[in-house]
């Protein structure tokens, strides 16, 4: 068996899940979709006494429109968010970063929650979450609480979910008039994991004004990064006026990548400028000088 | 100590099967170990080289990433399964008239994901076939004569229009 031992519990609701993870605590661990949690238990890497498993919560896999944002549920397939008319309307840099998860296969089991939740370094969502300003919740026994990506993500494969606690839903702003995104990320096959990604949203005024700039890097360390000086350098400028070789060059200091087999972080870091510059490339079209 | 095992009904195939199983077991564990089907391969055992690709619930999954207790209650479909005791379906006579396979043992994970996706895509680009085949990983062939066959499996489908062979629908035996 490659899996250690554990005890298994399939709950059919929300209450029979976070009962179980107050009773449980630390040694429970919560299954969604397994694409990186069965990966671990069968490295053995992870070892919780107690596996609950998600996939029985029928009303879990839900997305909706909801008071200006798209509200997605715990267990929604990333292929069910990917194919959803209302995420490619609403949510487009979303939409784009989902068809890089993984590859099909992949995304017909993984979740939305469960890749916010896992917190890779080098995934797309928590790089989009954190890019369109999404609202996590989680939720205890006694209560439910909001937090921004910026305090969801901890370090690498650490969040702020606490013991006793799950992501119940997350919410992302849908977008509005002169948005522009562009998702862009780079790695050995595009079904493998990324080496690094930029998830880009700036939107535009009528007359080419860039309103508002917000620009977070996979990848560019141990969490999803924001490339504030790249987002200093183009907000309130105009498009014509923003050299996008240099602004993209600005975004070397706001990262700081890890070195691995895959590549070092001097790789990382120059790998993120170009990711920017085709980013913004993608973004200002023709309008800007390159 | 193991804990109980866990009682799990599953149709694979079109054939229902009752097991009791370890809450550990893996799904390709219990079809090749416990229901014998072994053409469903295990590689990697984290989800990235796609040997053990099968259909749960009529949309492929990596069987190296299901728990059998998972599958209670599921329609699985194996590469026994594409054509049954029947003639080989058009992707499996593409493989073979295009000798996309060497030792084979990449080749019924190829098979299932490039099923679905030509009943998805059924006219492909190369650039969309490289990235549907993108998720399993052949250590023989340099893929050339993959991406043939399913170029080759494409046109066979048109021309047989009806009688194609997908995950999800099961020769009757």
């Amino acid at each position: 068996m490659k899996p250690p031992i554990f005890e298994y519990r399939a709950p059919h609701s929300q209450e029979e899940t976070l009962a179980l993870l107050t009773e449980y605590g630390d040694e429970g661990r919560v299954l969604a979709g397994g694409q990186s949690l069965v990966p671990l238990l069968n490295f053995r890497m992870a070892r919780p006494a107690l596996l609950i498993d998600l996939n029985r919560c029928t009303d879990f896999g839900y997305l909706r429109l909801e008071e200006g944002s798209v509200v997605i549920g715990p267990m929604t397939r990333q292929a069910d968010a990917e194919n959803s008319g209302l995420v490619r309307e609403h949510c487009p840099l979303l939409a784009e970063a989902l068809t890089y998860m993984g590859h099909p296969t992949i995304r017909h089991r993984g979740t939305v929650g469960g890749s916010l939740a896992h917190a890779d370094p080098g995934a797309e969502l928590p790089a989009v979450a954190m890019a369109l300003g999404a609202e996590i919740i989680l939720a205890k026994a006694d209560g439910r609480r909001s937090l921004t990506p910026d305090a969801f993500f901890v370090d690498s494969l650490v969040t702020a979910i606490e013991t006793g606690e799950m992501l119940c839903e997350v919410r992302f702003p849908v977008r509005r008039h002169g948005d522009r995104h562009a998702f862009v990320e780079s790695g050995v096959r595009r079904a493998d994991l990324a080496i690094a990604g930029v998830a880009a949203q700036i939107r535009v005024g009528p007359s080419g004004t860039c309103d508002k700039a917000s620009l977070v890097a996979l990848g560019g360390g141990t969490r999803p990064t924001r490339l504030t000086s790249v987002e200093a350098a183009i907000e309130g400028r105009n498009i014509a006026d923003i050299d996008i070789g240099g602004v993209a060059r600005a975004g070397r200091e706001d990262v700081d990548p890890p070195s691995d087999l895959q590549a070092t972080s001097e790789y990382r870091r120059d790998l993120l400028v170009l990711l920017t510059q085709r980013a913004l490339k993608k973004i200002f079209g023709e309008e800007a000088e390159t | 100590m193991s804990p109980p095992k866990v009682k799990i009904c599953l149709t694979v195939n079109g054939r229902t099967y009752k097991r009791s199983v370890e809450p550990r077991m893996l799904l390709a564990d219990l079809l090749r170990h416990e229901l014998r089907l072994t053409g469903t391969h295990v590689a990697c055992a984290h989800g990235v080289c796609g040997a053990c690709t099968i259909s749960f619930d009529d949309r492929t999954a990596r069987s190296c990433l299901l728990l059998a207790v998972q599958a209670d209650g599921a329609r699985i479909v194996t590469v026994e399964g594409l054509a049954g005791d029947g003639p080989l379906t058009p992707v499996q006579q593409a493989f073979h008239e295009s000798h996309a396979l060497q030792c084979g043992f990449c080749t019924p994970g190829f098979l299932m994901t490039v099923t679905e996706f030509l009943e998805r895509n059924p006219s492909p680009s190369e650039h969309e076939i490289k990235d549907a085949i993108a998720g399993n990983l052949c250590r023989c062939t340099g893929y050339l004569n993959i991406v043939k066959a399913v170029r080759r499996a494409a046109e066979l489908i048109r021309r047989n229009q009806p009688g194609s062979s997908v995950p999800g629908q099961t020769s009757e035996a």
